[in-house]
C-alpha cells in the first residue's frame, strides 16, 4: 500500500515539473507574442511617416528630374566659364600686341617729325644721327651721298668712326654702289661678324621715289642690341624715304638761301 | 595730385620719345631737361620735389652720372628713385651708375613698355 502510495506522489512531482515548464513555456511565448506586435506597429508608423514625407514615386521623379536640370546648368556654367576666361586671354594677348603696336608708332612718329622739324642741313643730318643711335640702336656708322656729277658716294656724316675713313664709294661698284644703284635695302645674315667698311650689316638706300640721293650705311651694332625687331625693319624703310627728302629739302633750302644772297647783293650794287 | 618725373637726355629725338611713353601713364607729369646742368637747377629750384629722374648718361655740359651724384648728396632728393636710360651696355657702366646711387639702368634702344613698367614699380603706380 505504501509502495502505491509513494508512486502515486513520484508521478504527482512529475506532472508538477512538466506543469511548471509548461506554463514557463506559455509566459515565453506570450512576451515574444508582445514583443512581435510592438515590432510590427513601429513599422507600420515608419511607413506612414514615409508616405507623409514624399516619399511617393512621383516625387522622387520630380526631384531627380530637377537635379538633372540643375547639372546641365553648371555644365552650361561651366562652358561659359572656359569661354569667357579664353577670350579674356585673347584680349589681353591683344591688348599687349596693341601696345607695342602703339610704341612702334610713336618711334617712327617721332622720327618722322624730328626728320622734318629742321631745313638746316647740319641739323637734318644730325637728326639722321640720333635716330639710327637711339632708336635703331647702332654705335658705328656713316651717312653717303651722291654726287651726281662724279658718281660717287661721298661721306658726310658719321658716329663711332671717323668720317675720314669711311670710303668714297662708285655708283653701282661693291655692295655700298650697288645698293645705291638698285635702291633695295641691305642687311647682312651675319650681324656680328667683323667691321668691314665695303661689306657693312645693313645699307639703306635714301631715295625721293626711284631717284637715290645717297645712303645710311650700318658697320656696328651697340653692344646690348644683338638682332632686328619688326620695329626696326620699318625704320630702315622710314628713314630711306622721309631721311632723303629732309636732306634734299635742307640742301634745296640752302642753295636758294645762297643763291638769294648772291643776287641780293647784286641788286644792292646796281641799286647804290 | 599729378606725379612729377623728370627727364634729363640730350637727344631731342630720344627726350621726346622717352616723354611719350611716360605720359601715358596715368596721372603722371612729365618736364625736361636737355643736359644735367639744366636738370640739376630744375631739381633744385623746384618748390615741389619730384618723384623720379630719369636720365641719359653722355650729356654736354654735366653727364648724368655726376647729376647722379649730386641729386643724391642733396638731402632734399637724396631718396628719389633713379633710373638710367643708356647707349652704354657694359656691365661696368651699370656697375658705376648703381654705385653713385641709381635705381635701375636701361639700355638703348628702349622699349617704352620696359621703361614704363620700371616707372611704375619704382614708384609702386598701378
Amino acid at each position: 500500500m505504501s509502495d502505491d502510495k509513494e508512486k502515486l506522489l513520484v508521478r504527482g512531482e512529475e506532472f508538477l515539473q512538466v506543469f511548471k515548464k509548461g506554463a514557463e513555456f506559455t509566459q515565453e511565448l506570450l512576451k515574444e507574442n508582445e514583443r512581435l506586435r510592438f515590432r510590427t506597429a513601429s513599422l507600420e508608423e515608419e511607413n506612414r511617416a514615409l508616405k507623409d514625407s514624399g516619399g511617393s514615386s512621383d516625387h522622387l521623379h520630380s526631384l531627380r528630374a530637377q537635379l538633372k536640370r540643375l547639372e546641365e546648368e553648371l555644365e552650361q556654367m561651366h562652358n561659359r566659364f572656359r569661354e569667357t576666361e579664353a577670350e579674356n586671354k585673347d584680349f589681353a594677348q591683344r591688348y599687349v600686341e596693341i601696345e607695342e603696336e602703339n610704341n612702334n608708332l610713336a618711334n617712327l612718329y617721332i622720327a618722322s617729325y624730328q626728320l622734318h622739324s629742321t631745313l638746316n642741313f647740319k641739323e637734318v643730318l644730325q637728326i639722321i644721327l640720333e635716330i639710327v643711335i637711339n632708336l635703331v640702336g647702332a654705335e658705328q656708322f656713316g651717312i653717303l651721298l651722291l654726287d651726281e656729277k662724279t658718281r660717287q658716294l661721298a661721306p658726310v656724316a658719321s658716329e663711332g668712326i671717323e668720317i675720314s675713313e669711311l670710303p668714297t664709294i662708285q655708283l653701282g661698284k661693291g655692295v655700298i654702289g650697288e645698293i645705291a644703284q638698285n635702291g633695295e635695302n641691305y642687311i647682312r645674315k651675319d650681324l656680328d661678324g667683323p667691321v668691314d667698311l665695303h661689306h657693312p650689316l645693313v645699307c639703306i638706300p635714301l631715295k625721293i621715289k626711284d631717284h637715290i640721293i645717297g645712303v645710311i650705311v650700318l658697320y656696328k651694332l651697340l653692344e646690348q642690341k644683338s638682332q632686328f625687331a619688326d620695329v626696326d625693319y620699318e625704320l630702315f624703310t622710314l628713314l630711306a624715304g622721309h631721311a632723303a627728302t629732309a636732306i634734299f629739302s635742307a640742301r634745296m633750302y640752302s642753295e636758294s638761301e645762297r643763291k638769294l644772297s648772291t643776287i641780293q647783293g647784286f641788286l644792292d650794287l646796281l641799286t647804290k | 595730385m599729378k606725379t612729377r618725373i623728370l627727364v634729363v637726355e640730350d637727344s631731342p629725338t630720344m627726350r621726346q620719345l622717352i616723354v611719350m611713353a611716360l605720359k601715358r601713364i596715368r596721372d603722371v607729369e612729365v618736364e625736361q631737361a636737355a643736359d644735367g646742368v639744366e636738370g640739376l637747377k630744375k631739381i633744385k629750384s623746384s618748390t615741389e620735389a619730384f618723384a623720379m629722374l630719369v636720365t641719359d648718361i653722355n650729356m654736354p655740359m654735366m653727364d648724368g652720372l655726376k647729376l647722379v651724384s649730386l641729386v643724391r648728396q642733396d638731402e632734399r632728393h637724396a631718396g628719389i628713385p633713379i633710373i638710367i636710360i643708356t647707349t652704354e651696355g657694359g656691365a661696368e657702366d651699370r656697375s658705376r651708375a648703381m654705385a653713385l646711387g641709381a635705381n635701375a639702368y636701361i639700355t638703348k634702344p628702349i622699349q617704352a613698355a620696359a621703361v614704363q613698367a620700371k616707372v611704375k614699380e619704382l614708384l609702386q603706380l598701378a
